[in-house]
């Protein structure tokens, strides 16, 4: 009897357990989803694939942003591949490899790789950043401070009797290779104006050396313009007796401030 | 020798004019000055300090005005009233009115502290009439701060109700514009004003660059002057009411220069390369537009002044015959006369206020370069040498009462300006800083 029951309970559990396992057997039955279709965006990681198919490892830029004249790094790793290029201006590359480019404006570079297995091809940018920092100072700050530097080095002072804007001799050869040099310099930098400046010495009155400078500078001027300078580009101030070069009162002194000066304009 | 003798005959012909536009007190029927006893007014307590300022100011004013005769202080009687209660005793006015005295009017008084203010009590007595009690001309109270200042000011105010009397101007609120360096490490000019006896100096402008050439509306309201602040010589003219820049359109052309106002100020006299030739002469509005050239030469023109009296004439400089020379013509640009004899280089015209003279700069019987004061009488053509050089003497402005005259001296190396009678007499520097030049004398007090 009491074997008879518990083959009962055996029978029992045995038959709850194969339920179980029944169950547990069915969840297992359904087909594992397909592996995901191979990209082209594969990273570096993924294996190469195992067709012969040429594949980028990888292709870059360092740094992806430069400035005007700098210089960017391509770098990149290939496989299966027989024919390779990178374009625009590198041209043909090998497997592996790397190389400096200056592009002078945005860039994209493609790199294409071919092979029996078919073609692959990936891109970078290389950004091109605002024109680089002001060039050597030779080249910009150029044109007028060396212009107005050149023309008080070499520009000649016209000097000039007492009371008298009459153009003398020494004031010939000064105002004849002042000529010469406005021309150069004006043929340099087409903006260049030059005034001519009026100077007396301190004896005639501070209200009439206004007017007699005025008329030594127009002398001067008119002198240069027959001479072939342009007139637009001269313009003529009296500075009358205001700025002297010299205070003393000797002749030497007088006859230093009783001149025509050539400044640049601005 | 012939020059000096000239002076009295100059200066009679002056003080007629003068004279005989004004009424008030007429006692002098000879044609001699009155003769004024001016006391040393004493101050009390915290005033007496500034009574020297006080006293020197009063004494020279009414000596400087060449409308008094100055009875000499050495004289006095030893009694001298503060008060009209000192006039007790019945000598009180016979004292000052018999020799050796002989004065005819006598300035007494004396300063107190009130409050925080200096107090002045001036009289002044006729002291040849018979008794005290009908003797007061003047019996005033004049307050003023307690310092130098006001000293100056109680004594202007009491020089000038004593000048007003025998037809004297008083200078009193009337400034002189000029020019000065004095704050410029680079040499720049700027235009400063100051009293008529140098007090007060301030800086009008600050354009840090040549400024120079002041010439002031009569009517007191406006200075124009010539700056290279914009490059070229150009005009500028500011409001003296407000001190701001008032607009003022100059000529496209290499030299634009203020020069002078009509009496009327409403034209100013300029002189300008405008046209492309060399310095002429115009006028413009104050705001310069309504150019109008007067006169036409092939010479440089420059320093137009014109008559203030009439406004129908004007005087001005050009080299048409050579060296500098003074020129007038009529305000139409007729009728061109030479006014100097053609020696040397004349230049800086200024009319006296009455319009029969010009005081002007001029070289004769020197260097060039080394200018004397001159005046010279527009009618006769007379000359009087007021300078015999003590320095270079340039830019004389005569003061509105006639007989002063501001100029600039340069003695050493620096120039200054003076300022001394019509006569050549009385020479008093006013500026001691840096180089000051270009004096132009207002014709108004400033309000």
């Amino acid at each position: 009897m009491n074997k008879f029951r518990s083959s009962r309970v055996s029978a029992v559990l045995l038959a709850l357990v194969l339920f179980a396992f029944a169950a547990g057997c069915k969840k297992k039955t359904p087909i594992p989803p397909p592996p995901p279709p191979p990209s082209r965006n594969l990273t570096d990681n993924t294996p190469p694939p195992s067709m012969g198919r040429p594949v980028i490892n990888s292709f870059t830029a360092e740094p992806s942003r430069i400035n005007q004249g700098q210089a960017a790094t391509l770098r990149w790793s290939i496989s299966n591949a027989t024919d390779m290029s990178i374009d625009p201006g590198v041209g043909a590359v090998q497997s592996q490899g790397s190389r400096q480019v200056f592009p002078g404006s945005a860039t994209t570079y493609t790199l294409t790789a071919k092979g029996p297995g078919g073609t692959d091809s990936r891109t970078v940018t290389v950004d091109v950043g605002a024109p680089p920092p002001p060039p050597p100072p030779a080249n910009t700050t150029g044109p007028t401070l060396s212009v107005s530097e050149t023309l008080s080095r070499e520009s000649q002072d016209a000097y000039f009797d007492y009371d008298k804007s009459d153009i003398r001799s020494d004031a010939v050869q000064a105002l004849t290779s002042d000529a010469d040099l406005l021309k150069r310099l004006f043929a340099r930098d087409p903006a260049l104006t030059v005034i001519v400046e009026g100077h007396c010495d301190e004896r005639a009155s501070a209200e009439y050396n206004l007017g007699l400078g005025d008329r030594r500078a127009s002398s001067a001027r008119d002198f240069l313009v027959q001479l072939g300078v342009p007139a637009a580009r001269l313009k003529t101030v009296s500075y009358g007796k205001e700025r002297p070069q010299c205070t003393d009162a000797t002749e030497d002194c007088y006859q230093k401030n009783r001149r025509a000066h050539l400044t640049a304009g601005q | 020798m012939k020059q000096s003798l000239l002076i009295p005959t100059i200066l009679a012909t002056l003080a007629g004019a003068l004279f005989s536009q004004q009424t008030s007190i007429t006692i002098n029927k000879s044609g001699e000055k009155p003769a004024i006893a001016v006391i040393d007014f004493r101050g009390t307590g915290a005033a007496q300090p500034f009574m020297s300022v006080f006293n020197q100011s009063l004494f020279s004013q009414l000596q400087d005005s060449t409308r008094l005769k100055m009875v000499p202080k050495t004289v006095y009687p030893l009694a001298v009233p503060q008060q009209p209660a000192d006039f007790n005793a019945p000598t009180s006015l016979t004292n000052w009115s018999n020799p050796p005295v002989n004065a005819n009017y006598l300035a007494f008084g004396y300063t107190a502290v009130q409050g925080s203010n200096l107090v002045l009590f001036g009289w002044l007595y006729n002291v040849q009439v018979p008794t005290a009690q009908t003797a007061q001309v003047i019996g005033k109270i004049y307050t003023a701060t307690l310092d130098e200042a006001g000293a100056h000011k109680v004594a202007d105010e009491f020089a000038a109700d004593i000048l007003k009397l025998f037809g004297g101007v008083s200078l009193m609120g009337t400034k002189i514009y000029f020019v000065s360096d004095r704050n410029s490490a680079q040499g720049n000019k700027e235009i400063w004003s100051m009293d008529y006896d140098g007090n007060n100096q301030k800086q009008l402008t600050n354009y840090r660059n040549i400024t120079t050439f002041p010439c002031v509306s009569p009517d007191g309201s406006k200075v124009a002057f010539t700056t290279w602040a914009r490059g070229t010589p150009s005009i500028f003219v500011h409001s003296l009411e407000t001190g701001r820049k008032l607009p003022y359109y100059n000529q496209s052309a290499s030299v634009n220069a203020a020069s002078d106002f009509t009496p009327d100020s409403k034209q100013l006299l300029i002189y300008s390369s405008a046209g492309g030739g060399f310095s002429q002469i115009f006028t413009t509005a104050p705001d310069g537009s309504g150019l109008r050239r007067i006169g036409t030469s092939r010479a440089i023109d420059v320093e137009p002044k014109v008559n203030p009296k009439t406004g129908n004439d004007l005087v001005f400089v050009s080299d048409r015959g050579g060296l500098p020379q003074i020129y007038r013509m009529s305000i139409d640009g007729s009728d061109v006369v030479r006014l100097t004899n053609g020696e040397g280089e004349a230049v800086n015209p200024s009319w006296s206020p009455d319009g029969t003279h010009i005081a002007f700069a001029w070289t004769r019987g020197f260097d060039p370069g080394n200018y004397n004061i001159f005046i010279m009488d527009i009618a006769s053509r007379e000359i009087v040498q007021l300078t015999h050089g003590e320095g270079r003497n340039e830019n004389p402005s005569w003061a509105p009462d006639g007989t002063h005259l501001v100029y600039s001296s340069k003695r050493d190396r620096r120039t200054q300006l003076w300022t001394m009678l019509a006569d050549g007499t009385a020479k008093r520097q006013l500026t001691t800083q840096g180089n000051n030049e270009k004096p132009a004398w207002s014709k108004t007090s400033s309000r």
